[in-house]
């Protein structure tokens, strides 16, 4: 299976870079350790995550069907969000817009790619915008784990204080980083870009097939145990692996996988709890940044006692 | 001021008469046709909307209050001649135009939840909790452009899903409660009523008791204002008016 | 079961409004069973994909009064792996808005209890508002 894959400027040396920076609702609110470990840890690699002033929603989802429009005027306002940070000189010809949110990120790169490849809707948003100056095409939307393969990780291992020695990682992709293939940032069918990140951090990494099937999104809103059924699958395959925890970088996809662990338990008593990081709470601890970046209170499964197995915190 | 009165005041202020005292036609100069629910209507120049509608024999019960701007109970939505916009305002505070189309929105219908702050966690979630249709914004900015205070409500109606009490507290409050934007809004949030809570929550747990505050509450707690008050409630009508009259006033 | 279909003017209208609106060509399915196989949701569904695909084709409306478009996550592995390169998951996005522009929503947010609105991240909720509600 062949991928489209964004080409991506190579950052030079370690200077310091500053870029715009998406951070989405979730990351302001119940996965706000999410933002501040990735801020953080971008931060050690002379990355920094400059938030785009005035942002709003998504709508968290790319809208499918040909004849609306309207659904994406709210990714485009931020793209141009991106083009006032270069007019009011915050960054210099910088138009590369960084998601940490996968589903953030999947949208906003859908309509992206929608109204580059469409001037006829363009135009029709723009002047349905007629308050904000136009949106000219030319922001490039990332993932945050594109701009740290981007920057090699060889370098984050260079970067590692604290090697994640011993401990037994399963990354999951879920589907926003993924698919469709002109949006997604690895192959679809045999992702690999977290264990390259994993591995960089001295963690194992442990490969299942589940790593890219769906955690049941948004079905979470109205059929719990259908994305409780879901969340058996993965998490209970990673197990049996042998994985003590797994990784992700969307907010939902923790969400089910690391929330939902409650209603898992209650239909299957076999099951036993794991927990799950955002993977750039795994970056600080091995970058040794400070404790209170990690937010370790806002995951539902503890996963500290696992950490100080590994003597990894204290 | 009054030997620098514009000519454009003066003329408001002839044709306000008509509405206002009744004068003759004949002694009107300039006149206007709006069209005010579809039938056609001459009323004198320069009148603001709300008082053409009176001038043309519509008699206001709902739809208006103040008559300053101030109370947002006259929401009022036209079109222009030979515009396609969709414009809302106040009508006591916009001039009816010639060829004007207009109509008053005398109530936005809309359910106010139902909560109680001392009982609420200081907690973003609030307004998804008891406002989840926040979440259908489309950031189209239409509740923007329909507030008559020039007021950013799509970008508070943000601050709300992210729960930024902060912001949203400073960017709506001086929202009237007018209810044009929701009324225009196509994903049917009612959003002065988001803001309400928002500030209500910010105002008892984000920012805190301010000191000005806290210093008179001991005053009174301590009786400095006890002689004083008594004295008023003792006072009859007659002097309860006088004092009113003559009280300090901060400058306008 | 055998069951005899007659394909009216009518059945061809449905069939290019749901090509219009999801941008796909229905008929190029030739029911592989892909997207069917490879569906994460599918043992919640009371169709499969493929089965809508082939209700699509033949202009059938009942195709709507089945719950499986609503299962859908649209997470795009059907999208991915057709053969025929049809994105399935915007032929299920089309049936949905057939349904909710006629103003009826597949979620009452109403309903929803607070204690789980109070939990649920925004991502969660924006996104089922854009998918359930019109």
């Amino acid at each position: 299976m062949t991928t489209t894959k964004t080409e991506t400027p190579k950052l030079t040396g370690t200077e310091n870079i500053k870029i715009p920076y998406y951070p989405g609702c979730t990351l302001k609110t119940t996965a706000k350790n999410f933002e501040n470990s990735a801020v953080a840890a971008a931060r050690a690699l002379g990355i920094e995550l400059l938030e785009i002033p005035r942002w709003n929603c998504c709508g968290t989802v790319f809208s499918l069907t040909d004849d609306d429009l309207i659904h994406h005027v709210a990714s485009v306002r931020n793209f141009i969000r991106v083009q006032e940070m270069n007019d009011y000189g915050l960054v210099k010809n910088e138009n590369r817009l960084v998601t940490l949110c996968a589903m953030c990120f999947n949208t906003l790169k859908s309509t992206n790619l929608r109204v580059k490849n469409n001037a006829e809707d363009l135009k029709k948003i723009n002047d349905l915008m007629y308050r904000e100056e136009n949106y000219g095409g030319k922001v490039e939307v990332l993932h945050f784990l594109e701009l740290l393969k981007s920057l090699g990780f060889e370098k984050i291992r260079d970067r590692v204080k604290k090697p994640l020695k011993g401990l037994k990682i399963a990354p999951y992709y879920g589907c926003m980083i993924l698919r469709p293939q002109e949006i997604g940032i690895d192959d679809p069918e045999d992702p690999t870009i977290q264990r390259d990140l994993l591995l960089s951090l001295g963690a194992d990494s442990v490969d299942t097939p589940y790593k890219r099937v769906c955690c049941g999104s948004y079905q979470t809103v109205k059929e719990k145990n259908i994305v409780a059924e879901l969340a058996y699958d993965i998490l209970s395959h990673a197990r049996k692996e042998g994985a003590e925890a797994m990784a992700t970088v969307c907010p939902l996809c923790a969400f089910n996988l690391d929330h939902r662990q409650k209603e898992v338990k209650a239909s299957h008593s076999d099951f036993e709890e794991i927990p799950v990081f955002y993977v750039t709470q795994l970056m600080a601890i091995a970058f040794a940044l400070e404790n209170e970046c990690y937010g370790f209170d806002q995951n539902y499964v503890d996963p500290r006692p696992l950490l100080a197995s590994k003597s990894l915190i204290k | 001021m009054q030997e620098n009165r514009s000519p454009i005041m003066d003329r408001i202020a002839e044709a306000n008469k008509a509405a206002t005292t009744g004068i003759d036609a004949k002694d009107i100069k300039d006149w206007i046709t709006i069209y005010i629910m579809g039938k056609a209507y001459t009323v004198p120049a320069d009148l603001t909307i709300l008082t053409a509608m009176e001038y043309a024999g519509y008699k206001f019960v709902r739809g208006v209050g103040c008559r300053q701007g101030f109370c947002g109970a006259c929401a009022t939505v036209f079109r222009k001649k030979g515009d396609y916009k969709l414009q809302t305002g106040m009508a006591c505070q916009t001039r009816a135009e010639d060829g004007m189309y207009l109509v008053q929105i005398p109530f936005s219908p809309a359910e106010k939840a139902e909560y109680d702050i001392t009982k609420e966690p200081y907690e973003a979630s609030v307004f998804i909790k008891y406002y989840p249709e926040v979440t259908r914004c489309v950031s189209c900015n239409t509740c923007t452009k329909a507030c008559p205070q020039d007021l950013e409500v799509m970008d508070y109606i943000q601050a709300a899903i992210r729960g930024a009490f902060d912001s949203l507290s400073e960017v709506s409050f001086d929202c009237i409660q007018c209810g044009l934007c929701a009324i225009r809004c196509p994903a049917e949030i009612v959003q002065y009523n988001v803001a309400q809570l928002g500030r209500r929550m910010y105002g008892r747990y984000g920012q805190g008791v301010p000191e000005h505050l806290r210093k008179r509450v001991k005053e009174i707690a301590e009786g400095k204002f006890k002689q004083d008050m008594e004295k008023i409630i003792k006072c009859s009508t007659e002097e309860l008016r006088k004092i009113y009259t003559e009280r300090e006033k901060e400058p306008e | 079961m055998i069951k005899k279909v007659e394909i009216t003017p009518e059945n061809d209208k449905f069939l290019n409004k749901v090509n219009e609106l999801s941008g796909q060509v229905v008929t190029l399915c030739e029911q592989c069973g892909t997207c069917s196989g490879g569906c994460p949701l599918v043992a919640e569904m009371d169709i499969t994909p493929s089965q809508w695909m082939r209700l699509v084709q033949l202009g059938l409306k009942e195709v709507l009064d089945y719950k499986a478009v609503w299962v859908c996550a649209s997470c795009f592995t059907c999208t991915v792996r057709c053969p025929r390169k049809i994105d399935v998951s915007k032929v299920a996005e089309a049936l949905r808005q057939i349904i909710l522009r006629k103003a009826i929503d597949y979620i009452d947010l109403k309903a929803i209890p607070k204690e789980e609105l109070a939990c649920l991240p925004q991502i969660a909720l924006v996104s089922a508002c854009r998918k359930f509600t019109g």
